[in-house]
């Protein structure tokens, strides 16, 4: 069953030296599943995310054929209708907990706030919902918790928090925005984890945008690759390994492997042609 | 030194609340045969002035004037501004230049100027005194709640309220306002000194508190004529604001540097 719909969808930026292209006509559809989006720096993959929730501030342009949610095109709505998709349908973690939480309000405050923001329920509901969140994303002693403030918790935790945060409202889709990559290694898997039996119990679609082939192609089910705004392919994650494309092949070939050690790892030739070429549909 | 300032302030306040106690004499009573007495003359520590009124009980009480006009033009102005420059500084595009424009023109005009200009306007008194200053003071603040608010609104944790789904309204009062407060508070501080100042120049030039109200800047206009003879009755009021001025400079100096996270590093 397809959740999101988005087709050709286009981010532009109209600059002094002309229109800045970030993201050009990319097309791809998600289900009930993990769909990574994976590339370099500056390849569009944050932008895509944030152009679904039309999150991208003036001048930015979003421009698609359909953006559509369950079958509603989101391009469509107003301003207002937007902010009742935010939360409560399509949710995003942020890449660090550090800068996503504010500062000067107890994490109480906040979590309870995203859920208030969407369901008409008193502060003492609120509170009760806010501690089992938290203890689903594994926290332990979570009345603590909600009393301090975001500069008392490690990585790890405000991480957690920042998923809990945005799962409270119960969303249908949650674009994870290289959520792991101000953690170290042994906090990744368990944040993984965490967000993966989350999105499996609740039956979520999960938008996986990250850098990091080795964990896409274990954790996620589906991978599109992107280079300069596009998507230039489009595979299993248990597939990836045997990706065709020379972009993907490069950036494989450019990590270090144990079982296969290598004196010099290759260095990634960019081919103009690959940016030129039209984008591979992402759509099942 | 900061303590001094607040020690000075709190004495201030206990004289302002306590004045009908501590004053020895009715501020309003004349005493023409009593008139400009010097200082530590019998029953009059401070003198009297030109109507041989008690000095010492005209400050006291002028104390609260005093502390009135400050205490409303610090709530009025920074509101203000911050309501302004938030706003501004959220929203940007249009609402940002037309709001910022008009605050440039506020900035524009030499404050006292100004003030005087909206005081003729509105006419004399001492809640008009405090309107024209606020009127003058409050585009500072929204100078800098529209800077902090730039700096602000960029970060992930504004997108993150905002892609939970909250409008801006709700972003500008719960997000914005707490983390632009304790800058504005410095501010507030460091600027009631000018205030005071403010407030004792209109009532120096006859447009802030009307006689016979013992208000300090009018006090020393009242001693003007007689600043060579009998210079305390122009001096004592004097001596107040210069005082009281400098202990909230002292505050105020010493609250930007507990509040100033750039300073807490060291």
């Amino acid at each position: 069953m397809t959740l999101l719909d988005v087709e050709n969808l286009w981010v532009k930026f109209p600059s002094r030296q002309g229109v800045f292209e970030a993201v050009r006509g990319v097309s791809f559809t998600l289900g009930r599943e993990r769909l990574a989006i994976v590339g370099e720096s500056g390849s569009g993959k944050s932008m895509t995310g944030r152009a679904i929730l039309q999150l991208i501030r003036p001048p930015g342009i979003v421009t698609a054929d359909q953006v559509s949610l369950e079958g509603v095109n989101l391009m469509q709505k107003t301003e207002r209708e937007m902010r009742d998709v935010r939360g409560k349908r399509v949710s995003m973690v942020m890449q660090d907990p550090k800068f996503s939480l504010n500062p000067v309000m107890t994490i109480g405050q906040q979590i309870i706030e995203a859920y208030r923001l969407h369901n008409k329920a008193s502060k003492s509901i609120a509170y009760e919902k806010a501690l089992s969140m938290l203890e689903a994303v594994s926290i332990r002693d979570p009345k603590r918790v909600m009393r301090a403030y975001p500069h008392e918790m490690s990585g790890g935790m405000g991480q957690r928090i920042m998923i809990a945060m945005m799962l409270i409202p119960s969303p249908k889709i949650l674009i994870a925005d290289e959520p792991t990559s101000a953690l170290d290694v042994s906090v990744q898997r368990q944040v993984l984890s965490i967000i993966d039996t989350l999105v499996t119990d609740r039956g979520m679609g999960l938008i996986f945008i990250s850098h990091d082939l080795n964990l896409v192609a274990d954790f996620c089910d589906r991978v599109l690759i992107m280079y300069s705004g596009r998507i230039v392919e489009v595979c299993d994650a248990k597939n990836l390994h045997e990706a065709k494309h020379p972009y993907t092949r490069g950036l494989l070939n450019s990590l270090p492997r144990l079982n296969a050690p290598r004196k010099k790892l290759d260095v990634l030739s960019r081919d103009p042609a690959w940016s030129e070429a039209p984008s591979v549909s992402g759509r099942v | 030194m900061a303590m001094i300032g607040l020690w000075i302030l709190v004495l201030l306040v206990m004289i302002a609340v306590g004045a009908p106690l501590l004053a020895p004499h009715n501020p309003f009573a004349q005493e023409l045969g009593n008139r400009l007495q010097p200082l530590w003359s019998e029953g009059h520590i401070l003198g009297t002035d030109s109507l041989g009124r008690d000095l010492l009980s005209r400050l006291i009480y002028g104390s609260r004037i005093t502390l009135y006009i400050v205490g409303l033009v610090a709530l009025i102005a920074p509101i203000t501004g911050l309501l302004v420059g938030t706003v501004a500084g959220y929203v940007g595009g249009w609402t940002d230049q037309v709001l910022m424009r008009i605050t440039d023109i506020f900035l524009a005009f030499p404050r006292l100027v100004l003030a005087l200009a909206f005081v003729a306007a509105l006419g004399a008194g001492i809640e008009n005194a405090v309107l024209a200053i606020s009127l003058t003071a409050w585009p500072p603040y929204a100078r800098i709640a529209r800077a902090e608010t730039l700096t602000i609104r960029s970060s992930d944790y504004i997108s993150a309220i905002q892609l939970q789904g909250a409008g801006a309204m709700r972003i500008i009062t719960k997000h914005i306002w707490p983390l632009c407060i304790s800058s504005l508070i410095v501010r507030v501080t460091l600027d009631m000194a000018g205030i005071i100042l403010a407030a004792a120049g209109l009532g120096f030039l006859g447009l802030g508190a009307q006689p016979p109200s013992p208000e300090w800047g009018a006090m020393i206009s009242e001693g003007r004529r007689f600043i060579l003879d009998h210079w305390w009755v122009a001096a004592v009021p004097g001596m107040a604001i210069f005082t009281v001025s400098l202990a909230f400079n002292l505050l105020g100096d010493g609250l930007r540097d507990v509040l100033d996270p750039k300073d807490s590093e060291k």
